[in-house]
């Protein structure tokens, strides 16, 4: 079949599963005073739509910050208040200042999910047709499968289309910088990443590798001549488009800083909640939030991420090349998510370290048929287990640290723990929703789930990192063909 | 071979297709849920808490059991599973009880049995009924009679149509084929019947696996002496010309042509307004449409001509086809009765185009026709699920299969298959959507005449289906006339 009508069935049917989801309960349903996300979108439509640009991220009589304050940079406020405008047109009741508090009704659910649709279709999917189509590898019918597979990823659609948020936007932002940097239009993409960057501050763990790779290739083209060019192109870009972004708050310093608090709470303290990451997972064992203060904590995890960010990105600059960037990618987002500050569950986006939240929304059919559906998909059309020699899964390296083990094929490893690992997921999943916790230790299954997934990332972050850093610095001559 | 081999890289994607049909249902299944499902839920109901008796007398709910006995018993033993899900769902009493256990069971229930269905294509079930299984069972009974396995498919047809009688629509095409070529086991040189091949013993057998089937499936009733009430239940023919949403037929087009004509009457100064039976003018679809300026139409005058129409089927009386030939009358059969049937539910349009789609592949005429017909049949069902939330779904699973279809079968069949009019009718579909779902809502009419949507739905369908039959039986009528040529 040609490519197109087979890439727009896959398209068809991942906005049809989309839509199925958001046809269930969303976050914080029916539970007043506070709700959930889902409100929090919604009072931002009313405030960014009733209040003046100066007022929006300030605790005034009219905006309580308590209550669902903008705690994401302008872009988000600037999406809300066009979707606020639509809102108006259909039923200004559900933007009222203060009278539309708690709104839900089914006409208000209904526009709420086609926000979301609309700028998925806008942004994301593109993306991903792109990406799959000019910077993967392999036939027609692989890259068509590759869509589909991204398409059905259970995270994204459980999250933006259940719990409710616009991670789409952003994410989708992201990946154009990365299409758009793979087809070799720099500036074009440190454009598209700052737009990405002002949507949502989490695409930080993003950051860094953006920043190598391009101040590596203008190292690449010498800073004598070109590169210097290129450096400065750049950087004009990000700083105009920042300024672009920042505009109506650029006028008063008080402004800047007062975002700039909202954006990065560090009052907040190392975690909240159960996180998969190293600080939650370290409390379990030292109570560390209350050795520490919040100061030496906040330094204690910038320096932490900063050194577990800092091989891969060295790397990166030393050798910027695509495949070093999409490991670099990987590399840093991990490891901002296992170290930084104030960590969300959310920020991980995969799906069965969220079950606590998914059981919260009552997402759990969603969450089990679109897992379940995913990972059949996956392992049935990428040939996942076909892949699992040694010298796909580039396990060169590690073959050579386990030389006292020289029989054991690497291979059939790596399978076997993914059975154990999926196994442990169902596992833990079904205890979750079957059992209940024994009294002495309520909280058992949250945290062992959050353990568990943390050992996983803690595993995944030092194989992605043996696997960039092991790459040798200067191709050999034949490997320069292999497109990356 | 008797089916077209798919070609080797076209199986792959097959179990690809069966797990994202199976996936798309699992998670619908919080989606909108029609009448249907309180039907069922009754039903489950019925045959769990009540005697065998009282199961065709019971009418505490207005969904009265009016499916045959087998259809009866295969709730009951569904009763038992449900009673593990949620033991309210089953109490009689419990009018338009909708548990979330109760749903997801009913969901499930349909998932597992499609099981048997997933043999076929694409087939959106948001609204609720057991068709995917029952259309399974079709399925399967064809394919048995285009393996030669005549006797299972007998079996399976009558099993059939124990469970759902609407099937009564295309038995008469299997009597036919199952008489001409099961039990006369020999053909003449030409193709015409030879009369001395009649087997007795293949009739017995025939005969004893459609009474013993029937017996299986009314012997409880009869012993009982419930027969006529049960026959009461399945076959009310107080109802009326047409449903309430017109299926797209021959009667919703005489509809229209009525309407039309009192309206230019009135116009005209030709009729008087007061003399026309009441709620003509704006009563829009009512069950009991009372036509003005047309002959009414009695059940006979219908089932008249719906045998008249498929008339044609006695060719393969003539010159059997093999087992090809027989799809070619079943379908014809199915859309015969859909044209011209009393009280046809539009859902029947499925009956017809489930069998076309393995013709389907088979030849480029009727690739084209089944396009017509597959596409112009999906969309009249669209009136059925009229929520805001559900339309994206429908809108997406219409797309999906249309882009399927056609581009799975332009592949097969090298250029395309439509001609530029029939290509122009259906992207009018679109137009047609947009109008009803769109514009006509947010227009001053929406309040004073609200059924014009499902009017024009309606007329405009009929127009395909009309089209679609037409051509397919001049198609039959062709090869008829061939045969007869190469004869003399």
């Amino acid at each position: 079949m040609e490519n197109w009508s087979l890439v727009s069935i896959c398209v068809l049917f991942g906005l049809t599963a989309r839509w199925a989801v958001s046809l269930n309960s969303y976050s914080g349903a029916g539970k007043p005073p506070m709700f959930g996300d889902y409100e929090a979108q919604r009072h931002w439509q009313e405030v960014t739509y009733n209040l003046p640009v100066h007022e929006w991220y300030f605790n005034t009589t009219d905006n309580n910050l308590n209550y669902w304050g903008l705690d994401y940079p302008p872009l988000t406020a600037y999406h809300s208040l066009l979707c606020a405008h639509v809102a108006k047109l259909i039923n200004p009741d559900w933007v009222e200042l203060h009278a539309s508090r708690g709104h839900e009704s089914y006409g208000h659910k209904l526009f709420m999910r086609a926000t979301v649709l609309v700028a998925d279709l806008l942004i994301y999917i593109p993306a991903v047709v792109l990406y799959s189509f000019y910077l993967s590898e392999g036939s027609n019918k692989k890259k068509v499968c590759t869509v589909l597979c991204i398409l059905l990823y259970p995270g994204l659609i459980l999250i933006d289309y259940g719990h409710f948020q616009y991670n789409s936007i952003s994410l989708g932002l992201a990946l154009w910088g990365v299409v758009v940097l793979g087809l070799g239009w720099d500036v074009l993409g440190s454009l598209a990443f700052v737009l990405s960057l002002n949507y949502k501050q989490m695409e930080l763990y993003h950051s860094l590798p953006f920043f190598c790779y391009l101040l590596g290739k203008c190292f690449k083209q010498g800073l004598a001549g070109r590169g210097l060019f290129l450096l400065v192109k750049i950087a004009v870009t990000v700083l105009v488009t920042f300024a672009l972004c920042w505009l109506p708050f650029l006028s008063d310093p008080g402004q800047i800083l007062q975002v700039v608090h909202r954006l990065f709470p560090v009052g907040r303290g190392l975690f909240e909640d159960k996180v998969a990451n190293t600080w939650c997972s370290l409390n379990v064992l030292i109570k560390i939030k209350t050795i520490l203060s919040t100061d030496t904590q906040l330094y204690f995890s910038l320096t932490t991420t900063l050194l577990a960010i800092l091989p891969s990105s060295i790397k990166l600059l030393m050798k910027p090349t695509l495949w070093q960037f999409k490991l670099a990618l990987v590399n840093s987002s991990l490891a901002f998510f296992l170290f930084s500050f104030q960590v969300h569950e959310k920020s991980i986006l995969l799906p069965a370290f969220m079950l606590p939240l998914f059981l919260k929304d009552g997402l759990l059919v969603p969450y089990v048929v679109t897992s379940l559906a995913f990972l059949f998909f996956s392992i049935y059309l990428l040939s996942a287990f076909e892949h699992c020699s040694e010298d796909k899964l580039r396990l060169g390296p590690y073959r050579r640290l386990l030389i006292c083990m020289p029989r054991m094929d690497l291979g059939r490893v790596t399978k076997w723990k993914f059975y154990f690992s999926i196994t442990a997921m169902a596992g833990l999943s079904f205890m979750s929703v079957a059992l209940a916790p024994p009294d002495q230790l309520p909280d058992l299954f949250p945290l062992l789930v959050s353990v568990f997934s943390y050992l996983h990332f803690l595993g995944l972050l030092l194989y992605f990192n043996i696997v960039q850093i092991a790459e040798p610095l200067q191709s050999v001559r034949k490997n320069q063909k292999k497109s990356n | 071979s008797v089916m077209a081999t798919p070609r080797a890289d076209d199986w792959s994607w097959f179990p690809a297709l069966a797990l994202g049909v199976s996936f798309l249902k699992c998670i619908l299944i919080n989606a909108y849920h029609s009448t249907d499902f309180e039907v069922h839920r009754n039903w489950l109901a019925i045959t769990h808490s009540l005697p065998v008796s009282k199961w065709y007398h019971e009418n505490t709910s207005e969904w009265t059991l009016d499916y045959p006995p087998l259809f009866a018993w295969f709730e009951y033993s569904l009763s038992h599973v449900a009673q593990h899900f949620d033991k309210e769902m089953l109490v009689v009493q419990n009018l338009i009880y909708t548990s979330p256990a109760t749903i997801l069971f009913q969901r499930l229930s349909v998932i597992v049995t499609d099981i048997v269905f997933i043999y076929a294509c694409f087939h959106p079930d948001i609204h609720f009924q057991y068709n995917g299984f029952l259309f399974g069972i079709l399925l399967l009974s064809v394919a048995r009679h285009l393996q030669g396995r005549h006797l299972e498919g007998a079996l399976l047809f009558t099993v059939l149509l124990n469970l759902k009688h609407i099937y009564l629509y295309i038995a008469p095409a299997y009597g036919i084929f199952l008489l001409r070529s099961y039990c006369f086991t020999k053909d003449n040189t030409d193709g015409s019947v030879r009369w001395s091949s009649f087997s007795p013993v293949r009739l017995v057998a025939l005969g004893s696996i459609v009474i013993s089937v029937g017996a299986l499936s009314f012997g409880p009733f009869i012993a009982m002496g419930q027969l006529p009430q049960v026959l009461s239940r399945l076959f009310p023919f107080k109802r009326g010309l047409c449903h309430a949403y017109w299926a797209p037929n021959v009667w919703a087009l005489y509809n229209m042509v009525d309407k039309a004509l009192s309206v230019l009457g009135v116009r005209l100064k030709l009729l008087d307004v007061a003399k026309l039976p009441k709620a003509s003018m704006t009563g829009g679809l009512v069950q009991e449409f009372q036509h003005s300026i047309l002959p009414s139409v009695s059940p006979s005058i219908t089932l008249i001509c719906t045998l008249l129409s498929i008339m044609v089927m006695l060719s393969i009386w003539c010159r059997p086809r093999g087992a090809r030939g027989f799809l070619r009358c079943l379908v014809v059969c199915a859309l015969g009765s859909f044209m011209f049937g009393w009280h046809v539910h539009e859902k029947a349009i499925l009956m017809a185009i489930l069998p076309f789609s393995i013709l389907a592949v088979e030849s480029r005429e009727d690739a084209g026709i089944f396009l017509m017909l597959t596409t112009t049949g999906h969309y009249s069902l669209f009136p059925l699920l009229f929520t805001a939330a559900e339309l994206p779904i429908k809108v997406l699973l219409m797309l999906l299969f249309t882009l399927y279809s056609f581009t799975s079968l332009k592949k097969l069949f090298r250029g395309s298959l439509l001609n530029p009019l029939e290509t122009t009718y259906l992207l009018g579909l679109v137009a047609v959507e947009i109008l009803c779902e769109v514009v006509y809502p947010l227009s001053p009419w929406q309040h004073t005449l609200p059924f014009v949507p499902l009017l024009v739905t309606s007329v405009y369908c009929s127009l395909g289906v009309s089209y679609s039959f037409i051509r397919l039986y001049v198609s039959l009528l062709r090869q008829h006339g061939t045969d007869k040529h190469k004869q003399l």
